[in-house]
């Protein structure tokens, strides 16, 4: 760009035009490089989970029967139906458009499609750990700000040390002692499920709040953490920068300065790091699920892991990286309205 | 009247391992329209002067002393006060500019913020006043609307000079205002600091590690060493013929060009800037002084009279009475 | 770092000096290490975790362990003969957690050494080598990052059949994209350095650069992603446990916990099957974790001014 002492003569139309449709094209180029790399991604989790099924176990057969008594025919029977005999590349090929169609095979035992389980148990998922994201961002990222602004006051000292110990809980334990101490000590919430029986109509909300209660806070409490410790840092190398001294240098007050200057800015990387680390947050849900009997994904991805039932494993293994990836394409998407530095 | 009046200014950081004195006593004024420059190596404590002017260096710091800014003491200020004369009385214009800027606020609205803050006018106005603004320092008013990343570095320091008048200061201060340019555009860029300075009649304190960037711009010139300022005097004076080695020093590491004896000896100084935390005794810098004297790490000179309005603080300045101070002391 | 007159270097020889100059960095480091207090503290339990592991089959009794022929009757509350009490088998609580804590740290030491290994190997190869291949690798990173990875362990682990080296394989090959990232970075600011470029311009190759010039450059960087990593692998490690991964005959503290659960322990609230194995965890991990942040405070001081 040309730095002179006067201003830039006006850009004749001509330019301006042409300029615009480069940028067209440029934002066009972005976003399809974000949507094919993703497109990319979720190709390698489908070749993953057919090889990780068909290939380490040496023989998926005697995995999938794994300690039923099963005759040879039965075997050769389910060897042909998973179309064992068939060529490498054409099993792959079968089992690609197979995903494609949503045709995640059938559960060994549950008997049913794989895909109908999931459409059953998808709802009570996305509540808990909806919920529980949008819970420990607000918390985290508050507090992370807080502990950045006094950083090495007592309110930081206390809350990043609570956030490490958090950090270094296991989950299921977590929920087993909340467990003891307010369902089935204090008697205070329900040990397990989703809802009482009996309940219908509005009434089901209050008492599904009631049951989540408990999984939801211990989401909460390990996923928080790790936003506080991301906020926290981010803000802290925000601080040092001359642009905060600059807004300070204008009279505003420090309120402001932290917050439409400091905190937008420190978020950015704050974002990318959240939607990284939302496959944690998946796993969590598998746990938490698996401790309060919450008829979710997560409980099924544990029931089927304890058969094993491989078809099941397989589908939700694809769907939760599917998942995770189209929220990271999402974030990639989203990120260039908050920062204009990345704006194609 | 002065605008700046600095008297026995000190600054100590408070660290885990001791505290750490960065700026040792300094006595400075500063007339209306007047232009001061201020130069010293990195770490001398220039920074931490400037920051000290409007009170905006970090908790750990502490200051003594007084900073008489139009007649009010800038230390015992309340910080509603402070606030008020944060850049409506005095403004910075930083160093780099990049990171001067905030990167996710349009230039407009970073040049509106004082404006909306200190003066009593609608958004209407202020964005008016920024156009003027931009344009007095040779933007376009419709870049108003870019992102700090869409301008080049020499326009972004422009941003940062039409932010520094925007509630007409006065006094600036202006922290390496030309370093990470390229030399075409540090010219520009100092020639329009100086015309607007002289246009406004706004007082001016530039900071730099450059002398001749100082020694063309300013009327006055101070030389900043360990936290001190070892000499102080007229521009032409101290950059031609510095009293203080050290200033002598700074002076040669420029070479005069067309005179072929700076070429053929270049001259720099060896030796680092001594650690804050831990000052060599007496005068703190005979380790690196080529002029040394043997009593040099005996004495602690002060800023003593040398000719012409300068001051040095050098016992070759004054060598009778710095031997007669120096017998005084038990060896 | 000045080492001496240089009269003193040519006698010493460069081997002897390059000892001294490790030897000074090391003291120096171990001074600012010292000043953190939480590091301290991590180091001191972390100490005691490890000479417990060491001492187990001299501090237990020989059946500690045995179902069948255990010491005393299942599922006792804290007594004077086990202060813990007991499991299901009637195996007292201590020598469990005492036992559980050799195949945590084992697991979490292996499982570490694999993710470090491949993370550095493929950080270093991607920042040294650079073009399609480091390309193609990083992409392979990022994809790994983006994936639950945690989920995958799951599945490796399922598929492979219960043992313990397969909880090993399945952390370790999930868990290097991270240290692959960092290596990467800190591999391309360390061979933007002009001393990589004399060595080039001298004839090192590409296994000399990358051996003597990137590898002891990223080496601390590496050391504390480790030290956080063990904590972390730990963590998994008794996660998988509980998910009934893990191998069935060993008495890992994440195991144990599954067990108490199995038995009730929750309902019947025995807050002494629970509690301690949990505690044990997060001793340990909390311990590695702050160790971790300690060392990384040292090698980057504006992280030290931050955590302090």
């Amino acid at each position: 760009m040309a730095d002179s002492a006067f201003p830039t003569a006006p850009v004749p139309q001509l330019a301006q035009s042409m300029r615009d449709r480069s940028g067209v094209r440029r934002r066009l180029r972005y976003y399809g490089e974000k949507v094919a790399g993703s497109l990319v991604s979720l190709f390698a989790v489908i070749l993953t989970s057919f090889f990780l099924f068909r290939i380490i176990p040496g023989d998926p057969v005697r995995t999938m029967t794994h300690g039923r008594p099963v005759s040879i025919e039965q075997q050769e029977q389910l060897r042909r139906d998973f179309g064992l005999d068939k060529p490498l590349a054409q099993q792959f090929l079968d089992y690609l458009t197979g995903v494609l169609r949503l045709d995640l095979g059938d559960s060994f035992q549950f008997n049913r499609p794989v895909t109908d389980l999931i459409g059953d148990r998808l709802w009570p998922t996305v509540l808990l750990v909806g919920t529980s994201v949008v819970i420990s961002a607000a918390l985290g990222l508050w507090l992370g700000v807080r502990c950045a602004w006094n950083h090495g006051s007592l309110g930081d000292r206390v809350n990043t040390g609570v956030a490490l110990t958090l950090w270094s809980v296991p989950s299921f334990w977590l929920g087993l002692i909340l467990i003891v101490i307010f369902a089935s000590g204090a008697g205070w919430f329900p040990t397990s499920g989703m809802e009482s029986t009996g309940v219908s109509g509005w009434e089901r909300i209050p008492d599904i709040a009631h049951h989540m209660v408990l999984p939801l806070v211990t989401l909460v409490a390990v996923v928080y953490a790790q936003y506080l410790m991301i906020m926290r840092s981010s803000l802290l190398d925000e601080m040092g920068s001359d642009y905060i001294v600059t807004a300070r240098a204008k009279g505003l007050r420090d309120v402001i300065v932290r917050r439409r200057h400091a905190v937008p800015n420190a978020l950015l990387p704050t974002i990318t790091l959240i939607f990284v680390n939302l496959g944690f947050v998946v796993f969590g849900a598998v746990l938490v699920e698996t401790i309060f009997s919450w008829p979710g994904l997560g409980q099924l991805f544990y029931s089927g892991l304890a058969v094993p039932d491989l078809p099941l494993v397989q589908g939700l293994f694809i769907l939760f990286s599917a998942a995770v990836i189209l929220m990271n394409l999402l974030a990639d998407l989203l990120y260039p309205v908050v920062d204009p530095r990345v704006r194609p | 009247m002065s605008v700046l009046a600095i008297s026995d200014l000190t600054v100590t950081y408070r660290t885990a391992g001791g505290d750490v004195p960065a700026v040792r006593g300094i006595d400075l004024s500063l007339g209306a329209g007047q232009k001061l420059g201020l130069a010293g190596e990195s770490g001398c404590g220039k920074s931490t002067m400037a920051l000290a002017l409007l009170r905006l260096l970090p908790k750990t710091a502490r200051m003594t002393g007084s900073i008489m800014f139009d007649g009010e003491d800038v230390l015992t200020m309340s910080w509603g006060r402070l606030r008020a004369v944060r850049w409506a009385g005095a403004s910075i214009v930083f160093q780099g500019a990049m990171h001067s800027l905030n990167a996710v606020q349009r230039i407009g609205s970073q040049i509106a913020e004082p404006i909306l803050l200190h003066s009593k006018v609608g958004e209407a106005a202020a964005r008016r006043r920024v156009g003027e603004l931009l344009e007095h320092v040779g933007l376009p008013a419709r870049r108003a609307d870019a992102y700090p990343h869409e301008l080049s570095g020499g326009q972004r320091q422009r941003v940062m000079i039409a932010m520094a008048l925007a509630c007409d200061p006065s006094l600036i201060i202006a922290d390496e205002p030309t370093t990470a340019l390229d030399v075409m555009i540090q010219a520009q860029i100092l020639k329009l600091i100086e015309s607007l300075v002289a246009e406004n009649g706004i007082s001016l304190v530039m900071i730099s590690h450059d002398l001749s960037v100082l020694a063309d711009t300013c009327d006055r010139l101070a030389i900043m060493y360990a936290g001190r300022i070892v000499e102080e005097g007229p521009a032409a004076e101290v950059f031609r013929a510095a009293r203080h080695p050290y200033g002598a020093a700074l002076a040669a590491a420029f070479p005069t060009i067309g005179d072929p004896s700076s070429r053929r000896s270049p001259r720099g100084l060896a030796g680092d800037p001594p650690d804050p935390a831990d000052l060599p005794a007496g005068c703190t810098f005979h380790p690196r002084c080529p002029v040394r004297l043997d009593y040099c790490d005996r004495i602690d000179p002060q800023l003593w009279p040398a000719g012409d309005g300068a001051r040095a603080a050098c016992v070759h300045v004054l060598p009778d009475q710095g031997l007669s101070l120096v017998q005084k002391e038990p060896a | 770092m000045s080492a001496g007159t240089p009269a003193t270097v040519a006698a010493a020889g460069p081997r002897r000096l390059a000892w001294a100059r490790r030897r000074r960095t090391v003291a120096r480091f171990w001074r600012q290490y010292r000043q953190n207090r939480a590091g301290l503290f991590g180091l001191v339990v972390l100490a005691l975790f490890v000479l417990t592991a060491l001492l187990a089959p001299v501090i237990t009794a020989d059946n500690a362990l045995s179902v069948t022929q255990p010491p005393g009757s299942p599922l006792d509350g804290p007594s004077g003969d086990f202060p813990l009490g007991t499991d299901r088998s009637g195996r007292s609580m201590i020598d469990l957690l005492i036992w559980g804590s050799r195949v945590s740290l084992t697991v979490g030491f292996w499982a570490t050494f694999i993710s470090i290994a491949f993370g550095t190997l493929f950080g270093i190869l991607a920042g040294h080598f650079g073009g399609w291949g480091s390309m193609v690798l990083m992409r392979v990173t990022d994809w790994f990052l983006v994936m639950p990875s945690l989920v995958l362990g799951v599945v490796l682990a399922a598929v492979m059949g219960r043992s313990l080296t397969t909880i090993i394989v399945a952390i370790g090959v999930t868990s290097w994209p991270t240290t692959a990232r960092l290596v990467r970075a800190q591999t391309l600011a360390v061979e933007a350095r002009p001393y990589i470029e004399r060595a080039r311009a001298l004839g090192g190759g590409h296994w000399h650069v990358m051996s003597r010039h990137v590898l002891p450059n990223v080496m601390p960087i590496v050391l504390a992603q480790t030290t956080l990593m063990v904590g972390q692998a730990i963590l998994i490690e008794s996660t998988f446990a509980f998910l009934g991964l893990g191998d069935p005959t060993t008495a890992s503290w994440g195991a144990t916990i599954q067990a108490a659960r199995d038995v009730g322990a929750v309902s019947s609230r025995m807050w002494w099957y629970i509690l301690p194995p949990g505690i044990a965890i997060v001793l340990v991990v909390l311990a590695f974790t702050l160790c971790g942040r300690a060392i990384e405070g040292v090698l980057n001081p504006k992280l030290r001014e931050r955590q302090s």
